[in-house]
Order: C-alpha cells, then sequence, then structure tokens
C-alpha cells in the first residue's frame, strides 16, 4: 500500500502480546458493559476499537487503564496480568493514557505540564533533576509542541492542546497507549497531523489502541479494528472487512436502506425552524462549522449523521443549551438569548438523546411533571391522548422509570416531551441501543404523530433505517458539518455508499 | 537546582510576600503595643490559612475543620505544659499530636470522594470540642487552660517570635508547592484520573499534604496558647475560628500560600479596624470578605498577580 500510514508493522514474531485482554467483562449494576471480550496487540500494532454509543468500548478502555475494576477476565501487559489493579499501578506497568479532553494544570507552563508525567511518585522530590527539563523538551518538540513551550495551556490552540495529552502520555514511554477518540474537535488538516504522531507511536513499536465511534475516522491508521456493540463483540478484521460486515451494518445503518416515498406534501410551508450559519465550540473543539438547516410547519426532517458528528450539538444549540454564533429563528423571531425553559415553553421540545427522566418519580409523575403548564383538563386529555399512542406506559403507569426496560424509557422520555404539547418536537437518537421490536413500536408512534396530529418534527438518527421512512427530508452531517440535504428517495443513490 | 531557584526569584508572589514583610518589620519602632497584639494573632492565624491552602488550593480538598489541627495541636501543647513539660517539648508535641490526629482522620476520609471528605472533618472539630468539654476536669473545659509557660511578656518579642514563625513557615511551604512535588499534588487535585494514569497514587500524595498542613497548624496552634497564656474552645477548637481561617485564605487568594498570609492580617486588622462597630464589625467583615469571594475569585493575590503572570 503506498499510504505512508500504513507502514509494515516490525516483525512482531511470536513474542508476547504487548497487551493482552481476555474475556473481560464489566457489569455496572444489571448492565453488562462489556461481556467476554478479547483481543491482542502487538508490539508496532494499531488496534481500532470501535462501537457506536453506549457500546461499551470506553468501558473496555478504563477497564484496562484500571479506571474500572472487571468482573472477570484478565488485562495483561507485557505479560503480566494487571487486572483490578489501581490505574497508577497499570500506568508503571507500561500503560499511557491520551484522554479525549484534556485537563492541564491552568498556572503551569506546556513544558511544566509533560515534566509532570516524568517525575517520579515520590514525596521528597523537591528538586527536579535537570535531565527532567531536557526530556520533556525533547518530548514536546516530537510533537510539535516546541514553538509554545513556555506559554499556559490556555493560550494555546485546541490541537496544540491535545498534543500536548498525547506528550504526556508517551514520557513514560509506554508499551501500551491507550487513545480516546483520537481526531475529535480537530480539522482535517491537523487529522492528517495527528495520525502520523500516532503512526510514529506504532513505528517505536508501542502497541496502540484507538477507541472511536466509527471505522471511519481510523480506517487509514489501524492495522485491525475490533467492533462492539452493547457490550458485545460484534466483528474483528480489517478496516474494510468490519466495514463490509453485516452486523456492523445493521448496526449503524439499520440493514438494508428502504426507499420510501412519503406522500408528495402541499407546496412549501413558512419555515417553522431556520437554523442560519450556527457554529459552537466546545473550548477549543470545533463541535458544529456554520450549520444551516430549515424545518417547515408540519414538516419532518432528519438529520443523520454517525455518532460525534454534531446532531446533539445542533439540537441542545436549538434549545438554548450550548451558547453559539450565527442565527436560529423561530416562528418569526430569534431564538437568541431565551433561556431554555422559555425556549421550551415556547413551543420547542427536545427529547434528549440521555433521556434524562427523573429516575426515582413514577412513570405518571414523570409525565405530570411535564404537564404542568396545562390546565387540568389539558392535561388529562393529554395524558389520554399519550397512553393511547403508548399503550404500554398505561399499563406501567405506577412503576419507577429507572426500574423500566431502555424501550419504555424511551417511550416515556416521547411521551414527557409530547405532554408540553411541541410545536416541534426534536428527537434525538430515540433508537439508540433498542431491540428491534421496541424499534417498531416506537416507529409506529412517530407514523401516528405524523398521520394525526400536526406537530413538526426534527429527527436525528444514526440509523439511517429508522430515519428514513420518517422523514421529508434528510440532511447528513459529518464532522460538525452538514454535507448533504436531500430526499430520502436519493439518500441510496447519493450517500448511502460512502456514509460509514 | 538552579532552575528552583530562579523561578523564586522571577515569581511575583515572592516580591510581593517580600514588600510586605519589609513592611511588618519596620512596625516595631512605629507601632504601638496594641497594634503589635492584634498583628502576633493575625500571624498565628497566618500560618493556619497557609497550611489550609496547601490542601484546599493545592490538594482540592475542603477542610471544614482547620481548627481540629489546630485544636489538637494547641491542647496537646497545653495539657502536656500544665504536667510541668518544658514548653520546646510541648510544641514539639503539638505538632506531632495535629499530625497523629489528622492521619487518623484522613485516611479513611480520603477514600471518600466529593463533599463527604469536608464533612468528615467538620465532625471531627465537633467532636474534639465535645471531648474537650467532657473532660473538663483536665482540659478546663469551656473556661478553658491556663499555661505554666509563656512565649514573653514583653509584646515586642512575642511580635518577632510570630512573624519569624510565619515567615519560615509560608517559606516552607511556599516552596513546597512549587516544587515538582507540588506539582503532583496540583494534579492529584485537579485531575485525580489524569495524575493516576501519569503513575501517581493520589492518595498518597493528599495525605502527604494533609500530614504537613496538620503538622504546621498544630504547632501554630501551639504557639498561639503560649502566646496567650491559655487554651480556649472559643479561641482554638471553635467553628467559627475555622470558619474565620478558610474565609482568610480565599479571601487572601486560593492557591498562593502567600495570598492566604496577607487574607488573614487584612482580615484580623479590619475586624480590630471596625470594633467600635460592636456587633456590626463581624457582619461587615464578613460581608465584605463574601463580596469578595463572588465578585474576585481569585482573592487579593489574584488581583495583584493578574496583570502580569495570565498575558
Amino acid at each position: 500500500m503506498a499510504d505512508p500510514l500504513h507502514a509494515p508493522a516490525p516483525a512482531a514474531g511470536a513474542r508476547v502480546p504487548l497487551l493482552d485482554v481476555q474475556g473481560l467483562t464489566k457489569r455496572f449494576g444489571g448492565l453488562v458493559a462489556a461481556k467476554d471480550i478479547t483481543f491482542q496487540i502487538r508490539a508496532g500494532e494499531i488496534l481500532g476499537l470501535i462501537g457506536p454509543n453506549g457500546s461499551g468500548k470506553s468501558t473496555v478502555m478504563q477497564v484496562i487503564m484500571g479506571l474500572h475494576r472487571p468482573n472477570a477476565g484478565a488485562v495483561r501487559v507485557v505479560g503480566v496480568d494487571v487486572a483490578g489493579w489501581p490505574p497508577h499501578r497499570i500506568a508503571r506497568q507500561g500503560v499511557g493514557i491520551v484522554f479525549q479532553h484534556s485537563r492541564p494544570l491552568h498556572r503551569q507552563t506546556v513544558l511544566e505540564n509533560i515534566m509532570l508525567g516524568l517525575l517520579p511518585d515520590k514525596l521528597l522530590k523537591l528538586v527536579a533533576n535537570r535531565h527532567v527539563r531536557e526530556k520533556a523538551r525533547q518530548i514536546a518538540e516530537r510533537v510539535g509542541l516546541g514553538a509554545v513551550l513556555n506559554r499556559k495551556p490556555s493560550t494555546l490552540a485546541f490541537a496544540d492542546l491535545r498534543r500536548m495529552e498525547l506528550a504526556k502520555a508517551i514520557a513514560r514511554d509506554p508499551q501500551v497507549v491507550l487513545v480516546d477518540e483520537p481526531f475529535a474537535g480537530l480539522t482535517s488538516g491537523e487529522v492528517h497531523a495527528f495520525a502520523q504522531l500516532i503512526a510514529d507511536f506504532r513505528a517505536d513499536g508501542r502497541a496502540v489502541l484507538l477507541v472511536d465511534h466509527n471505522v471511519k475516522s481510523i480506517a487509514s491508521l489501524a492495522d485491525r479494528v475490533f467492533a462492539m456493540y452493547l457490550g458485545e463483540r460484534i466483528a474483528e478484521g480489517t478496516a474494510e472487512e468490519v466495514t463490509r460486515d453485516r452486523t456492523v451494518r445493521r448496526v449503524y445503518l439499520g440493514g438494508g436502506i428502504d426507499i420510501v416515498s412519503r406522500p408528495t406534501r402541499p407546496a412549501r410551508n413558512a419555515p417553522l425552524l431556520q437554523v442560519e450559519d450556527v457554529s459552537v465550540l466546545y473550548g477549543k473543539a470545533q463541535a458544529l462549522e456554520r450549520v444551516s438547516i430549515h424545518v417547515d410547519q408540519g414538516e419532518c426532517v432528519a438529520v443523520v449523521g454517525l455518532n460525534g458528528a454534531g446532531k446533539t450539538t445542533l439540537f441542545n444549540a436549538i434549545s438554548g443549551l450550548v451558547p453559539y454564533s450565527g442565527r436560529i429563528g423561530w416562528d418569526n423571531s430569534d431564538l437568541r438569548g431565551r433561556s431554555p425553559a422559555a425556549i421550551a415553553r415556547g413551543g420547542v421540545v427536545q427529547c434528549p438523546e440521555t433521556r434524562e427522566l427523573f429516575g426515582e418519580m413514577s412513570v405518571r409523575e414523570n409525565l405530570d411533571l411535564a404537564g404542568q403548564h396545562l390546565t387540568e383538563a389539558q392535561a388529562a386529555e393529554q395524558l389520554e391522548w399519550l397512553y393511547d399512542l403508548f399503550p404500554r406506559l398505561r399499563d406501567r403507569e405506577r412503576q419507577t422509570a429507572r426500574t423500566m426496560s431502555g424501550g419504555e424509557q424511551q417511550m416515556l422520555a416521547i411521551a414527557r416531551s409530547l405532554m408540553m404539547r411541541p410545536k416541534l418536537l426534536i428527537l434525538d437518537e430515540p433508537t439508540l441501543g433498542l431491540a428491534p421490536v421496541i424499534l417498531e413500536q416506537i416507529s409506529n408512534a412517530l407514523e401516528q404523530l405524523r398521520n394525526t396530529t400536526s406537530i413538526t418534527v426534527l429527527l436525528g438518527e444514526q440509523n439511517v433505517t429508522f430515519a428514513l421512512p420518517h422523514a421529508d427530508r434528510i440532511y447528513v452531517m459529518e464532522h460538525a458539518r452538514i454535507v448533504w440535504e436531500g430526499e430520502p428517495s436519493a439518500f441510496a443513490a447519493e450517500v448511502a455508499a460512502t456514509y460509514l | 537546582m538552579t532552575d528552583t531557584i530562579r523561578a523564586l526569584l522571577t515569581s511575583r508572589s515572592v516580591w510581593i510576600a517580600l514588600v510586605v514583610l519589609t513592611v511588618l518589620s519596620t512596625l516595631p519602632w512605629v507601632a504601638s503595643a496594641y497594634i503589635l497584639g492584634v498583628l502576633t494573632i493575625a500571624y498565628y492565624f497566618g500560618v493556619f490559612a497557609m497550611s489550609w491552602d496547601l490542601l484546599f488550593g493545592f490538594a482540592n480538598e475542603v477542610n471544614f475543620g482547620p481548627t481540629f489541627l489546630i485544636g489538637s495541636g494547641a491542647y496537646a501543647a497545653g495539657l502536656l505544659n500544665a504536667h510541668g513539660v518544658p514548653m520546646w517539648v510541648c510544641l514539639i508535641a503539638g505538632g506531632a499530636a495535629a499530625l497523629l490526629g489528622g492521619v487518623v482522620l484522613a485516611v479513611p476520609a480520603l477514600r471518600l470522594t466529593g463533599p463527604y471528605f469536608g464533612l468528615t472533618t467538620l465532625v471531627a472539630v465537633l467532636l474534639l470540642q465535645q471531648f474537650i468539654i467532657i473532660f473538663a476536669s483536665s482540659t478546663g473545659g469551656e473556661i478553658g487552660l491556663t499555661m505554666n509557660d509563656i512565649l514573653s511578656t514583653e509584646a515586642i518579642t512575642n511580635y518577632w517570635y510570630a512573624l519569624g514563625f510565619m515567615t519560615v513557615c509560608g517559606a516552607v511551604l511556599f516552596t513546597l508547592s512549587r516544587s515538582p512535588v507540588g506539582l503532583i499534588l496540583q494534579a492529584s487535585g485537579q485531575d485525580r484520573i489524569g495524575a493516576s494514569a501519569l503513575g501517581f497514587n493520589v492518595v498518597k500524595h493528599k495525605l502527604a499534604a494533609f500530614c504537613i498542613s496538620a503538622v504546621f497548624s498544630g504547632l501554630a496552634g501551639a504557639m498561639m496558647v503560649f502566646y496567650l497564656g491559655t487554651a480556649s474552645v472559643g479561641t482554638v477548637v471553635d467553628v467559627s475560628v475555622g470558619a474565620q481561617v478558610i474565609i482568610a485564605a480565599v479571601l487572601g487568594g486560593r492557591r498562593t500560600i502567600v495570598g492566604a498570609a496577607i487574607g488573614s492580617i487584612f482580615l484580623i486588622l479590619a475586624g480590630e479596624a471596625l470594633r467600635p462597630l460592636g456587633q456590626l464589625s463581624t457582619f461587615v467583615v464578613s460581608g465584605v470578605a463574601l463580596l469578595v469571594i463572588l465578585f474576585f475569585v481569585d482573592g487579593l493575590m489574584g488581583l495583584l498577580l493578574r496583570r502580569r503572570e495570565e498575558p
């Protein structure tokens, strides 16, 4: 292969794998976050660990680092089983981690932040050895921070902060490097530079684990890819093999893509929601870049994109939960300056990906709470209608929300949003991690909403198969930007091939 | 080594501290015995507050019970002195008692996360206070304990003892905070996971900080009772004394060490200056402290340091 990032790994031969994960299982209460996960990484090899949100990939990484204690299984670092060790001992055994979010020491310079990684864990270290400073300088230069050594982290660009995290992680010369979402928040030019730095780790003979949402972002770098879903291994192989894998495609796209032609709508209605040139920064990471979308009265618009593309950020900007630049128009007014509560009362109701149910309250209490702004008669009527829409909720009226299944919780979350009588319902990833039978029920409820009410819907989905049949129009998001807009019927021909 | 020295010389905090110390050392020639007495107390408070800042500012643990450590030191020294033990032994014993009490408290408490560490330290103060009251026959209970020895009867001598003590403690704590272990401690406080992923035993470093804070607090508590000639719950144990230490440290500027001492001097002087207001003086001082904390979260030192160190 001509790709310089794909330089052949040094002959690993029959040496012990630097990282050997065997039968790793981690439960949080009743939830099995990782089940019987087994993989090895040899010296000079990069393994990509992928899976959508909630798949357990981050849990696996955290267990390797010792941030969680596994319920079963072994984690061998250069042959030594470190499962259950505290993180600082695992770090000293030879594991380094590059966190997704950097939390530098703000009063210290870049050089001092890197020096931290070089200090011994001793209490009587009142004076740093001369070589520590020199070594920190070398590492900084290696990752491209040579020009900003004496600056404070708060003055650095986002990419340089990430470089500093890389520098800290390799300061102790770890055999195994774990990298969480290596390219999140970076521009395409920076992505290339980072890929080169990570490729250098491979050339050094380290074992590298890249954790990311999807194959696409790490395909050019990873020697092998291990895909997870709902805590289990679903595929393993080269990036190409994993992308082609049927289970992987079903998880990300939801099976074969149906093209359902919707009844054609009458001439365009006035736009109800108008998002113009909206950008959002998380600290210094670009989470949304000049996004413009519009949703017309009575329309169902789907924004599809892989996890991390920026869908939730877009919805949070609309709901007033994150600061943004640009303009968001709503019903002939401007949403800027309004509090999230005022926006929700004004008719823009979001049903968030994380559901945000009041776990200790019953189904009925959760719904009553959302109906606080209605008169008693309105609330009773709305409740009756919702119970007809989701009969399961009527049966579970007295049950505590926390104890319900994921699917039931999702229904409750949608019902609670509808209880507020929205004009625009924003549904963020309603199908995340749900079984097919539940998916069908939610799908039916959405269909019923379309046919019997005038509620406008803005749907955010990774699962294209779920989104397509419901949508009048589709936007595709990638890397913080809208990259395609069109009718569902055009999706398969124009973008489906490059979506994963 | 040279790096550390250079870092100290270029630090604005050091220069501010030197200027303040120079001014304070001229006072015995100009100020009245009364003012010197007030400042003497303020200097011991300065050590309490600096010790507290090591925990709050660097280890990121809120110790709601600084007076548990101060009181342990003060009463250990006082009780031994009442049994005829020489003063210098009592002082050492005060530091040791606070260290012992601190370890007994911190070892289990540091395993807790979030606000529970702080709550544990608050409860510890109440326990100590009750202990002193219950064993009133030997501790003097609420009336207090009278010392056999005192540091000096001369206001000026006492002033020099306190100023010297504060300077030495401050220098030690400040150097420590700027050293490699101070760096590790800050990392442990600000990002527990990140620090342990770099191979640092976070609990070990926080425990060490707690021990250092305890020794200085206990020693200062013991020094103060030998200055006052009495040890009482109201001066070295009561929760309100602890609150004053905390306010002084936050007012002076978190994570600066030097600021904690300046905050203490300011707070105690302001309290005295407003004494004509009677009961209202405490109210006014607390109000000012609250405003500073709300609007200048980096405190007095934050205001002084802002311009140059944050480009």
